[in-house]
């Protein structure tokens, strides 16, 4: 068993790269992130493990230190907060292209522009429908507690070469600043043994390695894409993550993802003491998003309530699961208000459920 | 060499004098692919003698190279040593990726004066800045060439480009950027120097600035750039030859050749 302490997700999320073996982190400062690379640069992993921490002079200039490093076959990761991810989008959809794998995590702040500080779900949209420019997707894991904070890292790691696709930790300000019990993972030793495609010096006798997203000719560019969205259909198929509570007797489904999940799971527990059949999906990747889990349970269901901190973007994902087989409706706050399990049920008895008769 | 037996199949010479005839040769480390630049370009000379100190070196399987977006964004079709394509401005920050997590790795970057001193500032200034042990290969020729003809940071008063179709004016567009002076003043930078390729002299002394690069890196001395004022005989609508005199009267009468910064001792 790991060491059990009691921490802050973004130090939790710092303390677990270390421990994954990460190999280097590139990263600019910004709030609700900023305690990842304090963290590092008070922890030097240098010392222990020799992980390589610098503080880069933009996100732009991060996220292409990250493609550099990534693209010598090394496990490398960044951390930002809105305004920074979308800084990074274009070096995200270069690194999906040439195939480098490497994890982002985007402890999500309010927007648009400069925004809030506080924690929001506002880039649903941008971290599973692209961000950048192409066709592409990033795996995408959604923390709802510190503890998944630890445990995605490693997780991540291993999508991110399993597939060579970067892979995205979609967190909020809240689960990046509360403090929760973890348990930690034991120290996995960086690896020795650098992949096969990885520029790391031509080697005698044989080709050289070439990284690189450009095909002019589009015959070879459309080969390029089809064979990326052959490896998306296989990450759609493989590694779906989800998790459910009460769905057997449900007539109605509460569910959200990361922190505005965890809402509905208390809402859900009032709500059942009231005598309310409601059961709770919370996807643990957005993508692959789990659409069979809410398809499969349209037929009994009276309807499904979506609960985000933003204006409504998983909520069109459940839509398109159901295929308007059942009710779906939306309750959201948005500029860093948080909504609680009471606001979250009242809306479910004022609102929705008259709304069904 | 398929051209070499070729020319001795038609003109008869005897297989044994091969060798007498081979006088000169590419180096092992570019391969056989066409250069796809136009005609009286540098790029290709600058990629000839940059792999050459590679060969020369024993280099090729220690080095990985960085080619942005340009008209040598293609640099990996020639050049024979691991590379990396980057985003438009960013081999800076891909190099200082690549050096930091392999630090005895040989490491460049081959960048064009729109990439490296216009969109690419920033990452320019701060890889400099930190001392980054990795060489820039600078590549001036006062012009976008692969978007065909753009004002470039480094284009001259008074220069026509596409976008200052009437000459640059320096009051509304900008002054032209000397941007290897500009790095030269920071810490991190080891070696700065501008040469240029429009004569077989100055081929030379390129390459020599090269060689040194390297041996410096190897050392561990910090950043390097090369600047190789260029030219661009199609976007600058000159034949080569006229293209040449240009360096010769325009070019180098401004952006002056020669070392900006030596390391101490050197």
């Amino acid at each position: 068993m790991g060491d059990i302490k009691l921490m802050k997700g973004n130090e939790a999320l710092a303390e677990a790269m270390i421990r994954a073996g990460c190999d280097a982190y590139f990263g600019y400062p910004i709030t609700p992130q900023s305690e990842v690379i304090e963290y590092l640069s008070r922890e030097v992993p240098l010392r222990n493990t020799g992980m390589i921490v610098l503080q880069a002079e933009s996100e732009v200039a991060a996220i292409n230190m990250l493609y550099g490093a990534g693209g010598c076959g090394k496990k490398v990761m960044t951390t930002s907060s809105s305004p920074g991810i979308s800084l990074m989008q274009e070096g995200i959809s270069y690194i999906a292209g040439a195939e480098i794998p490497c994890v982002i995590a985007n402890i999500n702040r309010g927007g648009p522009g400069l925004g809030t500080i506080q924690p929001s779900q506002g880039d649903y949209f941008q971290a599973t429908k692209g961000g950048g420019h192409g066709d592409y997707h990033l795996i995408v894991l959604v923390p709802s507690s510190v503890q998944e904070m630890v445990d995605f890292v490693k997780l991540a790691f291993d999508l991110a070469f399993k597939y060579r696709n970067p892979v995205m930790i979609l967190a909020d300000g809240a689960i990046g600043q509360m403090m929760e019990k973890v348990e930690l993972f034991e120290q996995v030793p960086r690896a020795t043994v650098l992949p096969d495609w990885a520029t790391t010096g031509k080697r005698e006798g044989e080709e050289r390695r070439i990284l690189t997203s450009l095909f002019i000719q589009p015959e070879e560019m459309e080969k390029v894409n089809l064979r990326l969205q052959e490896k998306y259909r296989q990450i759609e198929k493989n590694e779906v993550m989800f998790e459910v509570q009460n769905i057997d007797d449900a007539e109605y489904i509460f569910t959200g993802y990361g922190l505005a999940a965890r809402i509905c799971k208390k809402a859900m527990e009032i709500g059942r003491e009231k005598g309310y059949k409601i059961g709770l999906i919370r996807p643990k990747t957005v993508y692959p998003f789990p659409y069979n889990v809410y398809a499969n349970l349209t037929h009994k269901l009276k309807g499904i309530l979506d609960v985000e901190m933003n204006a409504g973007q998983m909520v069109e994902d459940v839509r398109l699961a159901v295929e308007g087989k059942t009710r779906v409706e939306f309750y959201g706050r948005m500029g860093g208000m948080i909504p609680s399990p009471d606001e979250i049920l009242d809306y479910f008895e004022k609102q929705f459920i008259k709304g069904g008769e | 060499m398929t051209e070499i037996k070729e020319a001795i199949e038609e003109f008869a010479i005897p297989e044994i004098r091969v060798d007498e005839c081979l006088v000169y040769k590419k180096p092992s480390t570019l391969t056989d692919v066409p250069l796809h630049y136009c005609p009286g370009c540098g790029h290709g000379v600058v990629h000839k003698i940059f792999m050459e100190v590679i060969e020369e070196m024993g280099l090729q399987n220690k080095t990985i190279g960085v080619a942005p977006v340009g008209c040598s964004v293609f640099a990996y079709h020639y050049m024979d040593v691991d590379m990396q394509e980057a985003a438009h401005g960013r081999a800076c920050a891909v190099a200082t990726g690549i050096k930091r997590v392999l630090p005895d790795r040989i490491v460049f970057t081959y960048q064009g004066d729109g990439d490296l001193a216009a969109i690419g500032t920033a990452e320019t200034i701060h890889a400099c800045n930190r001392g980054e042990n990795f060489l820039i290969i600078f590549i001036n020729n006062a012009v976008y060439g692969m978007t065909s003809g753009q004002m470039a940071p480094t284009t001259l008063e008074g220069m026509q480009t596409t976008t200052s179709p009437y000459g640059r004016d320096v009051k509304t567009q900008g002054y032209p950027l000397k941007i290897s002076d500009l790095v030269a003043h920071l810490p991190g930078t080891a070696y700065v120097t501008r040469q240029s390729v429009h004569k077989p002299a100055n081929v030379r002394k390129a390459k020599k600035a090269f060689q040194k690069a390297i041996e410096y890196q190897l050392q561990g001395l910090g950043t390097c750039l090369v600047e190789i004022v260029s030219n661009c005989p199609s976007n600058w609508k000159m034949t080569p030859l006229e293209s040449n005199k240009f360096i010769e009267e325009k070019m180098i009468t401004f952006y002056s050749l020669g070392d900006i910064k030596v390391p101490e001792g050197k």
